[in-house]
């Protein structure tokens, strides 16, 4: 094996899958969602920046155009409304008090 | 304008129990006024991600000895500029043993830790402090002033003649009251950040500290051609290692956050200090970024804004210090709202002790003599070029080639600033704004 290869492979371990990753945040989840996607608005939007800049990974582009998105594991951090140029796509509040994203070694 | 306490539930309502709430809180109710302050998380913290340093000396005149019962992780005596190219890195050291003594310097903490130690002096100062409430608007009378808060709480709306907004980077009171309209995504970064395990001593060893000292490393470069930065911060028996992501640029381009986490964690300057460390929590945040020129009109009548809501939080490029500015900010509208219920007068020019402190404070002194470094920091030039070109040189000036001679300093530099595209005009007017800029 070269010399190269040999630190390449002791520099690489296994990501984790992004489920595992979310799954070390405390998520108490209200029924009622805090963020709601105007599916119209999305349909019509050729940039996509929700999707590649969410930490939470929760706009999903579907196949007939739309985004899915689901609200259970959300940071709450406002990346999603800050870089969605669209008026009116994202409707965006916090959720109900004592809900939501709990952190606790961060 | 006149206060009418009786239809009051408080002197004042201070929304949300981060550094600045706590802060304001502790200062309005040790001036002898009652106080409500309101937390949206379960507990004050449980919301709130950083880095992981807090430089907490603001608290001298707050929490006397606070370093005697503060949740410290690691007092840090160590900071690292990290430079990193594609495959080298440059590294800048500075320890300073004094900073692991009183009054120290910095402490790396976690949030939810501190934060609720934080709010536990305002409960003692005699603030009442009240969790799992969701503020949801600003209540107001016939003539449009300020009358206090409704929240998500059945008959939920509290009244106060003063409300300080220290509800953080996404403040709703702030836009609400037509004070901050901003929404410029150019002007904020996210931040993401693993809480990363490895044994204590293991973390001793690699950053080489002991005890409950602790390291601090920044990091420009390594941030996938997203401008921004990363860091590294040791805690006691875990690391928080994350980036700050300008918001546009990382929306521009199809690396998502997490594969940048990735990256980093691959440089081989990087992976030797986290192999084998378990990821135990995952969070990400947003920051007001551009200091200064966010800034918003910060006192309105019956109403003032602290803190991230503020966007007073300093983030420029070595320094990323936002719960000391949060901390200051919050003390100075807590005294000042204190003092406009003493004289009866909750106008804006009642409460304009506000702004007088904020100026003749480290809060805005150092926002102003910094204005231009995040700008600076963030920039195509100093993001894309200048971690390659540092590296490019040093590694060359390090480098025994024999049997060539050593080149000149000179030379290589000529040369390396023309392999990295940088004009030397260009070189020039950043090296001069960043001379201005920090010195
Ligand atoms: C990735 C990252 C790294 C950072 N690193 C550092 C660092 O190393 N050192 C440093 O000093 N700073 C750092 N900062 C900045 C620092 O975290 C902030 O500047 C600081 O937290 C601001 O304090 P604050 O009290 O203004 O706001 P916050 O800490 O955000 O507190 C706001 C509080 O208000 C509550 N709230 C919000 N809305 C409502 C509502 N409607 N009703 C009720 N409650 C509400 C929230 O739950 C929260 O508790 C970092 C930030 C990030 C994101
Ligand atoms: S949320 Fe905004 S950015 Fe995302 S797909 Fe819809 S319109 Fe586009
Ligand atoms: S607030 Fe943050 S985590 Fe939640 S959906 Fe928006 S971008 Fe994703």
């Amino acid at each position: 094996m070269s010399s190269t290869a040999r630190i390449e492979r002791d520099n690489a371990w296994p990501e984790i899958s992004f489920e595992e990753r979310i799954g070390t945040a405390e998520f108490r989840i209200h029924e009622k969602a805090h963020i709601t996607v105007n599916g119209d608005s999305c349909r019509g939007c050729t940039t996509r920046e929700c999707v590649v800049a969410c930490p939470a990974n929760l706009f999903v582009p579907t196949s007939d155009g739309g985004i899915l998105f689901n609200y259970e594991n959300c940071f709450e951090c406002g990346t999603c409304y800050l870089v969605c140029n669209k008026e009116g796509a994202i409707s965006w509040t916090y959720p109900e008090g004592g809900y939501g994203i709990v952190f606790h070694r961060t | 304008m006149m206060t009418s306490p009786t239809q009051h539930d408080a002197d004042i309502i201070v929304v949300g129990a981060g550094p600045a709430g706590s802060c304001a809180a502790i200062a309005a109710a040790r001036a002898g006024k009652s106080v409500i302050l309101i937390e949206r998380g379960p507990f004050p913290g449980s919301k709130n991600m950083y880095g992981g340093v807090v430089y907490p000396r603001i608290l001298d005149e707050l929490v006397p000895s606070w370093w005697e019962t503060m949740p410290v992780q690691r007092w840090v005596v160590k900071r690292s500029t990290m430079l990193l190219s594609d495959s080298g890195a440059l590294n800048i050291d500075f320890r300073a043993n004094s900073w692991g003594a009183p009054p120290y310097n910095g402490a790396t903490a976690y949030r939810p830790d501190f934060d609720n130690w934080l709010a536990n002096h305002a409960v003692e100062a005699g603030a009442r402090l009240v969790c799992s409430t969701t503020v949801t608007g600003l209540l107001r009378d016939s003539n449009g002033r300020i009358q206090g808060v409704s929240t998500d709480r059945p008959d939920g709306d509290l009244h106060a003649p003063i409300v300080i907004a220290c509800d953080g980077v996404n403040s709703f009171l702030a836009k609400q009251s037509g004070l901050y309209p901003h929404t410029d995504a150019s002007n904020f970064t996210l931040g993401v950040k693993e809480t990363l395990a490895l044994p204590k001593h293991v973390i001793d060893e690699r950053f080489g500290v002991r005890d409950n000292l602790g390291v601090d490393i920044e990091i420009l470069g390594g941030t996938s051609g997203v401008n921004g930065g990363g860091f590294i911060y040791t805690n006691l028996d875990t690391i928080a290692l994350g980036v700050v992501l300008k918001l546009p640029k990382l929306a521009a381009q199809q690396k998502r956050p997490e594969q940048i986490i990735a990256e980093l964690k691959r440089h081989p300057a990087i992976a030797p200090l986290i192999e084998g460390a378990e990821v135990k929590e995952y969070s990400a945040h947003v920051i007001p970024e551009a200091g200064l020129d966010m800034m918003p009109t910060m006192v309105a009548d019956g109403m003032l804004v602290a803190g991230d809501a503020a966007a007073m939080c300093l983030a420029a490029g070595i320094w990323l210090e936002g719960v000391n500015f949060a901390m200051a900010s919050g003390m100075y509208a807590g005294q000042a709202a204190a003092e406009a219920i003493a004289k009866n007068d909750v106008s804006s020019r009642g409460l304009s002790g506000y702004t007088d402190r904020l100026e003749k404070s480290f809060v805005l002194r150092d926002h102003r003599k910094l204005r231009k470094v995040p700008h600076l920091v963030l920039s195509d030039r100093v993001q894309h070029k200048y971690p390659a070109f540092v590296a490019g040189v040093v590694e060359r000036v390090f480098r025994v080639d024999n049997p060539h001679p050593k080149p000149g300093v000179r030379r290589i530099v000529r040369e390396e600033r023309k392999k990295a595209g940088i004009g030397l005009l260009d070189l020039l007017r950043d090296g001069w704004t960043g001379m201005r800029g920090f010195g």
